[in-house]
């Protein structure tokens, strides 16, 4: 492939670390390491967002010079997929938390964290 | 084994997707649509320098807001899991004794890092940052504090108090902007001023200055649950 640049490493990167938290999701037994793979896979999504924000040699959104304010358009990346990225990351944290508890409580039920000992939904 | 051969399937699946659209793949090289209007009017309509922070707060306010109440909530489910075994909060006497120079050290920096968590959402229309980056900044602060210093507890009432009133603060700036300007949520209720300064952007230096604090307790209450309910199991 000709022309590699940041933006397509990026984005390689983004898929591969979202398939890695598929596969933890997936695979692991922990609950602990099941909760660590979602947040992966929710780094993994984050990374391509703002991954296919970037276009090439420009800088951030930050009006901070003269110079910038001068044909802005022609001279910044994208700052939608950025602003969506800083609320999926938000709504990251409040998810990651409420499943940490939903462990800390299944631990204090059964002083277990591997997922085959819980078998009260299973048919 | 047929379940791993299906999980493997799936993976397959999933990274052939993924792979095919890696592939095809093309940088743009221009901004377009929505974007473009953002970036080419943000200067004029906002007056904010962070042209994400605009778009936080001000194009896609109603956004933040739902983002702020989905944060609010995961609190209070948190709250309401944890809290309902025990009454008011124990203090464990029998607290590992923490060492001299932890103490020490977190007392130096807890400070510090209170003042650049305010700092950061105080500029949040000027430079990378903003209320929820140092609403982080705060609760991480706070983390430290129940880690180095364990016989320090802080008050849930205060906390809610804050949360509360700066969550209420938010809603009634975008009912301001009903009233006083073009719509709910709009930043012009106060003027521009001048273009990158600290006084500038309308009410989006309110707005983020109530969005860090709401952040910064909420994730502090969310910590000091844990935190109590591992006491409590000790």
């Amino acid at each position: 492939m000709k022309n590699i640049g940041i933006e397509q490493i990026s984005l390689a990167f983004g898929f591969i670390i979202l398939l890695l938290g598929l596969w933890g999701t997936l695979t692991q037994k922990n609950i602990i390491k099941i909760v660590l793979s979602f947040t992966l896979f929710d780094t993994g999504l984050n990374i391509i967002i703002v991954a296919i924000g970037y276009l090439r040699n420009k800088t951030a959104p930050i009006i901070d010079s003269a110079e910038l304010q001068k044909d802005t358009v022609n001279k910044v990346v994208d700052p939608l997929p950025q602003a969506l990225v800083l609320t999926s990351i938000v709504i990251g944290v409040g998810v990651t938390a409420l499943m940490l508890v939903y462990v800390l409580k299944l631990y204090k039920e059964k002083k277990s964290l591997i997922i085959n000992d819980y078998k009260d939904l299973k048919w | 084994m047929l379940k791993n051969s299906l999980i493997l399937v799936l993976i397959i699946g999933f990274a052939a997707t993924m792979y095919s659209l890696f592939a095809s793949y093309t940088p743009k090289e221009n901004l377009s649509g929505v974007s473009k209007h953002y970036v080419e009017n943000g200067k004029e309509e906002v007056g904010a320098a962070n042209l994400v922070t605009a778009i936080v707060l001000t194009y896609r306010g109603f956004d933040t807001l739902g983002e702020v109440s989905i944060l609010f909530l995961t609190a209070a489910i948190i709250g309401f899991f944890l809290k309902v075994e025990h009454g008011d909060s124990i203090v464990n006497e029998k607290v590992k004794r923490y060492s001299e120079i932890l103490g020490t050290g977190a007392k130096v920096l807890i400070p510090m890092m209170i003042l650049l968590g305010v700092y950061v959402f105080v500029n949040g229309h000027l430079t990378p940052g903003g209320g929820f980056q140092g609403g982080a900044i705060i609760a991480s602060a706070f983390v430290l504090m129940f880690i180095a210093l364990p016989h320090h507890t802080i008050s849930h009432k205060v906390l809610s108090v804050v949360e509360s009133f700066s969550g209420l603060g938010y809603v009634l700036i975008g009912v301001l902007g009903v009233v006083l300007a073009a719509g709910f949520l709009d930043n012009q209720i106060l003027s521009l001023g001048t273009f990158g300064t600290i006084l500038s952007a309308g009410a989006i230096p309110v707005i983020y200055i109530l969005v860090g604090l709401k952040v910064g307790t909420e994730l502090t209450g969310i910590i000091s649950n844990l935190k109590e309910i591992q006491n409590e199991q000790e």
